[in-house]
């Protein structure tokens, strides 16, 4: 099973690679450095508010774009082009096919989101000339970005199993979006009544909540992560993915593959 | 011992807006494959054959009906450690070489490492890739291709090979690589059960064939019973157009080409017609019993049901 898993796993990082995803990276690099103007421009204190903001957001943006871009033709394009005719027909448990394909992806995530993070704190180096203690609260931003990164890789992958490209992409879009202003809709929910009341609760409770998971103009500002949000998020993090993945499961396992 | 033993394999389909009406693919089919045999599944277009074949290796799910793969369940996923599948005009991961992705089916099936990487070399060379090099599959000629995918059907040494229309799209060389490739595994003592419409591959292949029409089995067959069988009818030559008159109640389709008579007769009225023709000094060019073909075979059983819908 582990070697099943750790080859569709290694495979779909693979393919990622050598469809030049990583690419995103010089991007992401020329983004840093044509804001460089910017920065000098900011008086002291503000260009490292700045800096922290274009490169974090970067970091989230870029991986949740691959996330939906990549993450939609995770199942669909394997039906498509039949390559799972020849998966399937190995002793590959279907589920095994769906793990293998999330761990790829996040894995993929998680290298691109490392190799931005190097950056990143290169670049914190040369334009802001040093880092302090305090920078290491920044990882903890970077953290809460992969557990992003685990809950869009969930969702494209559940679209992906019984939607067609465009669908999932605009399903998974419109989730990131409504996520991330996931407090807002328990501020509605909290000012509503009857129905809509309820309505708004349970959808603030099934949306996946982006917002909680993002703490980047808090760390910009130097202010501290609590451990306590830091164990929430993550076991939010894991267990939404885990929910979301096993539907996926369900939803491939009866599936007639034409 | 049997090899495939499917019992009442059943598809349907649901169609339509509410998906309330039912459209069958394969109705109850029951067949039996031995051991070591060759087996054609012969069907003309959307006859069936992808249809079982998808349902023998759980890419899609039967509405009813059981089969085995050498004793175990067809939809245990241990079977497969023993099964080897190449679909119809497969697509491969075309970012990957040829060694890469029989690495990677070859540790999907289970190939411990130990024996992985000797394996892939025998088994290019076997499918005469072994000059490719880590050339990815994207530059890969159709035929090439093809010969990929009997190679990850193989990678595992599997006892029973399900080959889905192999020889289909190929040019005439690429057809004839890949008929000796199946007539080797033949030789090594696997079963093969593979589909075509090509009846000629099937001729030359096969030990029995079955013949699928509509989603319904038509007919099983010994290959060498056509050819061994005592012929129904025979050809007749003779130089002598007059004496076809004398015979002309023994014959049928006959054909005058100048004073050249060529006819058929049914094989209990031969001598009859060769004394009469005798008789009139008509000059005998050949006597040729006509064989039932597969094709034959082939064409009654696919048109059964025309004949039987046709009234009297």
């Amino acid at each position: 099973m582990t070697s099943r898993l750790s080859a569709i796993t290694w495979n779909t990082f693979r393919e990622a690679v050598r469809d030049r995803v990583l690419y995103n990276l010089v991007l992401f690099v020329l983004l840093l450095v044509a804001s460089a103007p910017l920065f000098s421009q900011i008086s002291i204190g503000l260009e490292k508010l700045m800096l922290v903001n274009v490169g974090l957001s970067s970091i989230s943006l870029f991986g949740v774009i691959i996330a939906i871009f990549v993450g939609i033709g995770l199942v669909s394009k394997e039906i498509e082009k039949k390559t799972l005719y020849t998966i399937l027909s190995r002793p590959v448990r279907r589920w095994e096919f769906i793990a293998g394909k999330y761990l790829g992806l996040l894995l993929t995530l998680v290298v691109n989101a490392a190799l931005m993070t190097v950056g990143f704190y290169v670049a914190l180096l040369i334009f802001i000339g040093g880092l302090k203690k305090t920078d290491a609260m920044l990882l903890a931003a970077i953290y809460f970005i992969l557990l992003q990164f685990m809950i869009m890789v969930a969702l494209t992958l559940l679209f992906s199993t019984f939607s067609t490209p465009i669908f999932s992409a605009i399903f998974a879009f419109a989730l990131f979006v409504i996520g991330t202003f996931g407090e807002d809709l328990k501020n509605f929910a909290a000012m509503s009544h009857g129905a809509t009341k309820w309505l708004a609760t349970a959808a603030a409770y099934v949306m996946p909540n982006f917002a909680s998971l993002n703490v980047i103009a808090q760390v910009a500002h130097e202010q501290s992560v609590s451990a306590h949000l830091i164990i929430f998020n993550t076991v939010y993090a894991v267990l939404y993915s885990i929910a979301v993945t096993t539907a996926a499961v369900l939803i491939f396992e009866r599936r007639n593959l034409k | 011992m049997l090899a495939i033993e499917i019992k009442g394999l059943s598809k349907e389909y649901a169609v339509g807006f509410w998906k309330q009406q039912r459209r069958p693919a394969l109705k109850s089919l029951n067949l039996n494959v031995e051991a070591g045999e060759t087996f054609g599944f012969l069907g003309p277009n959307g006859a069936g054959k992808t249809t079982t074949l998808k349902l023998l290796m759980g890419i899609i799910f039967p509405t009813s009906g059981s089969a085995t793969i050498l004793g175990q369940d067809f939809l245990d996923p241990e079977i497969k450690r023993r099964v080897g599948f190449l679909p119809e005009q497969p697509y491969f991961y075309d970012y990957l070489s040829a060694p890469e992705l029989l690495d990677y089916y070859a540790r999907l099936s289970g190939v411990p490492a130990t024996v992985r990487k000797q394996r892939i070399g025998e088994l290019l060379g076997q499918v005469g890739l072994s000059d490719v090099g880590n050339k990815q599959l994207r530059k890969f000629s159709k035929g090439m291709l093809q010969r990929v995918g009997i190679a990850q059907a193989i990678i595992h040494d599997p006892e029973v090979v399900f080959l889905d229309e192999p020889m289909s799209g190929l040019d005439p060389v690429g057809r004839h690589e890949v008929r000796e490739l199946i007539q080797s595994l033949k030789d090594r003592g696997k079963t093969i059960f593979f589909s075509t419409h090509i009846l000629s591959d099937a001729e030359a292949l096969c030990d029995r064939v079955a013949v699928i029409h509509k989603g319904e089995l038509r007919g099983v067959g010994v290959v060498n019973d056509f050819r061994s069988s005592v012929a129904e009818k025979t050809e007749v030559i003779w130089l002598g157009a007059n004496a076809l008159g004398v015979v002309n109640d023994l014959v049928a389709d006959p054909h005058i080409t100048s004073d050249t008579v060529r006819a058929t007769a049914h094989s209990s009225d031969l001598d009859r017609v060769l004394e009469k023709l005798r008789q009139q000094h008509a000059q005998l060019i050949s006597v040729t019993p006509i064989h039932r073909t597969l094709e034959d075979y082939f064409l009654d059983k696919t048109r059964e049901e025309e004949k039987e819908s046709v009234p009297s």
